[in-house]
């Protein structure tokens, strides 16, 4: 089972908290800007992936299913 | 386990997070949330920021609510007016009193007013606070090209606000008492650097003065500094920091000195003694944070709700299984704040907590100060904070290495 990360690159600033709470998700790229590594994370990652949802100061992140 | 219940007073960020941390911990009886706004939690920094260029909708700065904590009883527009906290018992604005189980309070802060001579606190009389998306959708309206902005404090909100109010066309004045924009939170150095940066994008600074008298009959026409000044303005920003909204707990021996001292259980303490069952959280808390000491301090940073919140889910959690309580209690507690701003193309990223350094303890780490850089923030020998001007990936390399983690 798994589900969905879905980040508004409309809003998403490059702040890249999001990558110190979901490491195995979320990656700040060489550029700064940031990179989903896995688009439909194992169940496993599901809490770690709402951490990382939780502290994005522009809420672009979602999760699905 | 049925049949209990915990009532989270404040419905904002903190009260949020609360509630989905007694849930991530494995709570499952009541939990009632109740709040004075009329709105449902939502993201409050952008409405100094990109919300008054744009989209000041409610659904667009809501947060998402995990799914953990969908049953959820909410309830707004109704303000706590007493807690007994020996009889478990809060009331409220509407007359209602609910007992509880365990109490989140969550209230955090208000904006704090100008006492000062002049026409009354209110938007129609062209004096703006931003504390909330009601106070935001009010400011917008004034910000039209040309409109003479009076921008009272020059904090983060007043910066934020100051910044964007200039992008949009306005003729910005920014008035504080310091010496320099932001230089509590950045030392002198990197404010004067802030405030020249601002300088050159059209704000004007007066520094090192106060306000004497708002001049107006129903709405203000003048602002007049206590040095003489005498601006004419359109449109008055008062963002002049905060007011604890702790009333409601009067008269139950806390500690309410600045917000809710609490200990690293972030329980509220009456006579050195913690209250079991009680949490306090967000704004609101002032408490020890063993990363850098053991002095109590509030921290109105944006992290610190969600950290917060989390914890006091555990802890309550805990207590109101009756199993691991002492544990939850004795867990370490390390979290480390942050920060950020936006103004202009200027992105300040900060960890920890610059306010704790040395006068002396400021130094610029890498990059320039005329251009982007990493400032860090010394006690001593030790790194209590480091401000990023720009430089993200670099100032995020500096995030484990400030205050001293507890090691577990």
């Amino acid at each position: 089972m798994s589900f969905k990360v879905i980040v508004d690159w409309d809003l998403c600033q490059d702040h890249g908290q999001c990558a110190f709470a979901a490491p195995e998700v979320f990656h700040i790229g060489d550029d700064g800007t940031m990179v989903v590594l896995v688009e439909e994370p194992d169940e496993a990652l599901r809490s770690k992936v709402e951490d990382a949802a939780d502290v994005c100061p522009v809420q672009a992140i979602r999760i699905q299913g | 386990m049925g049949g209990q219940r915990v009532l989270v007073v404040g419905a904002g960020l903190a009260g949020l997070r609360a509630a989905e941390g007694l849930r991530a911990h494995g709570y499952t009886g009541d939990i009632t949330v109740v709040g004075d706004e009329a709105w449902a939690p939502y993201n409050r920094p952008p409405l100094s920021k990109e919300a008054l260029h744009g989209d000041l909708a409610h659904e667009k700065l809501a947060f998402r609510v995990r799914s953990n904590a969908a049953d959820v009883t909410w309830r707004h527009g109704v303000a706590a007016t007493h807690a007994d906290l020996a009889a478990r018992l809060v009331r409220f604005d509407d007359g209602e009193v609910m007992g509880y189980d365990a109490l989140v309070a969550a209230t955090g802060v208000r904006a704090r007013r100008l006492q000062i001579p002049g026409p009354p606190q209110t938007a129609a009389a062209r004096r703006h606070v931003i504390r909330t998306l009601d106070d935001a959708v009010g400011l917008r309206a004034g910000l039209v090209p040309g409109a003479k902005v009076v921008v009272l404090g020059a904090g983060f909100i007043g910066c934020e606000v100051a910044a964007t109010a200039t992008t949009l066309g306005c003729e910005v004045h920014c008035v504080a008492i310091d010496p320099y924009p932001m230089v509590r939170p950045l030392g002198p150095e990197l404010a004067a650097e802030l405030q020249r940066r601002h300088e050159k994008h059209g704000v004007t600074f007066h520094l090192g003065v106060g306000v004497a008298e708002f001049v107006g009959d129903h709405h203000v026409t003048d602002v007049v500094l206590t040095d003489g000044t005498r601006l004419g303005t359109d449109v008055v920003v008062e963002a002049l920091g905060s007011r604890c909204n702790d009333e409601w707990l009067d008269g139950n021996g806390l500690d309410l000195d600045d917000g809710v001292l609490t200990d690293t259980a972030l329980r509220p303490v009456r006579d050195g003694a913690p209250v079991d069952g009680v949490a306090v959280v967000g704004d609101l808390a002032r408490f020890p944070n063993l990363r850098f000491d053991d002095r109590a301090l509030r921290v109105e940073h944006w992290s610190i709700p969600t950290d917060t919140g989390r914890r006091a889910g555990a802890v309550l959690a805990a207590y109101l299984a009756g199993d691991g309580y002492a544990d939850a209690v004795a867990a370490r507690w390390d979290v480390l704040p942050s920060f950020w701003s936006d103004q202009f193309d200027i992105r300040l990223q900060s960890y920890g907590m610059p306010g704790l350094a040395d006068a002396d303890g400021i130094r610029v780490l890498e990059g320039d100060l005329s251009d982007e850089c990493v400032v860090g923030y010394h006690r001593g020998d030790e790194l209590v904070g480091v401000v990023g001007v720009g430089m993200l990936r670099v100032v995020n390399g500096y995030r484990d290495r400030v205050g001293h983690p507890v090691v577990g």
